[in-house]
């Protein structure tokens, strides 16, 4: 595999990951437990995506086939797609959804932090532009799922219970193969082991305040980032993709 | 969207737009707490840059002036212009008075 290939696939795991966390997030746009709740998960959404947009036109632009962020975004398929099995699964209860955030939000900052170092500039400007708003991002989510954990019984049930589903996804965060290998070699993607103890430390910090179960590391559900995809992608591409591919190149 | 099913408690919120500016009142939100409140007053109130601090006061620690009393309160005020500074003399050269 080229560098360029690389670089190119490299980018958009990252937005990927973004794009669809992002989609997700925006399910519950009107339906939010209160209307503070429902703003603030909209507002993320929009962080997620803004990001997302940015390093879509750049492996564009890394490519070189003249695909912009709407092809990128809008015409590939679930094969093509190179995000976290973590990030596509479904909204469930408010406790997963804060979950589910809360476990990516502890990988996006360490990562967006080191990125910010990257040899590649245009990856380190798109990180630090990323960098506060993941800050605030992990606040939010931590917040939250320490809410629940020490709460009321339910809402503590229900927090575990999110954790203990969604953990078994959280290995595909932290995968690197040898195209990823190749990458920290040229100093452009940070070692991801260095990015997993800061996540290990903030989860463990949120969870001892939680009063939650930090569940054992065992099967991890991987393959993500090679586009192998839990059920749930499909269906996420075909209301993400409908317009795009009912009526291409539909503007407004 | 639900009716708020927790009966979280009312806060009034004030932004400062920019640092030396007052705080001014520009609206209201449910949270359980002072912090949420803080938050949900930043994704509610400042997503626009309209601020660069916020000050959440419970709604109940508010006491207000009733509105029956107004006449009595204000209206006394009405014929009393010279409280305006208006009858003085600018001198000349003061421009930011």
């Amino acid at each position: 595999m080229s560098h360029q290939d690389a670089l190119f696939t490299y980018t958009l795991r990252q937005a990927d990951d973004l794009l669809i966390l992002s989609h997700r997030l925006s399910e519950w746009c009107g339906h939010g437990p209160v209307l503070e709740e429902d703003i603030a998960l909209t507002n993320r959404a929009l962080d997620h995506i803004g990001e997302a947009r940015n390093l879509y036109m750049y492996a564009g632009q890394v490519e070189g086939k003249g695909r912009d962020e709407d092809a990128l975004a809008y015409l590939r398929n679930e094969r093509q797609f190179v995000n976290t099995k973590l990030v596509e699964q479904p909204n469930g209860d408010y406790a997963h959804t804060i979950v589910r955030s809360f476990l990516f939000d502890a990988y996006h900052l360490p990562l967006a932090e080191a990125l910010t170092k990257s040899t590649d500039a245009q990856l380190a400007a798109i990180a630090a532009k990323a960098v506060k708003e993941a800050q605030y991002h992990v606040k939010h989510s931590s917040d939250w799922l320490i809410r629940f954990g020490d709460g009321t019984e339910e809402s503590h049930r229900r927090a575990q219970e999110a954790l203990d589903n969604l953990w078994t996804y959280t290995g595909d965060l932290f995968v690197m193969d040898e195209l990823h290998q190749d990458l920290v070699k040229a100093g452009i993607a940070p070692d991801l082991t260095k990015i997993k103890a800061a996540f290990d430390a903030t989860v463990d910090k949120v969870l001892a305040e939680a009063t939650l179960k930090r569940p054992a590391d065992g099967f991890m559900a991987t393959g993500g980032r090679q586009g192998k995809h839990s059920e749930h992608l499909g269906f996420i591409l075909a209301e993400m993709q409908y317009l795009q591919r009912a009526y291409p190149g539909a503007e407004w | 969207m639900s009716d708020n099913p927790n009966n979280w408690p009312l806060w009034e919120i004030f932004i400062q737009s920019k640092r030396g500016l007052e705080h001014k009142h520009v609206g209201s939100l449910h949270a359980a707490d002072a912090q949420m409140a803080i938050e949900n007053a930043r994704d509610v109130y400042t997503r626009r840059q309209e601020g660069q601090s916020i000050w959440v006061v419970p709604a109940g620690a508010i006491s207000s002036s009733q509105p029956d009393d107004a006449a009595m309160l204000f209206d006394p005020a009405d014929d009393k212009t010279y409280r305006h500074p208006t009858f003085y003399t600018m001198p000349e050269g003061a421009k930011y008075i």
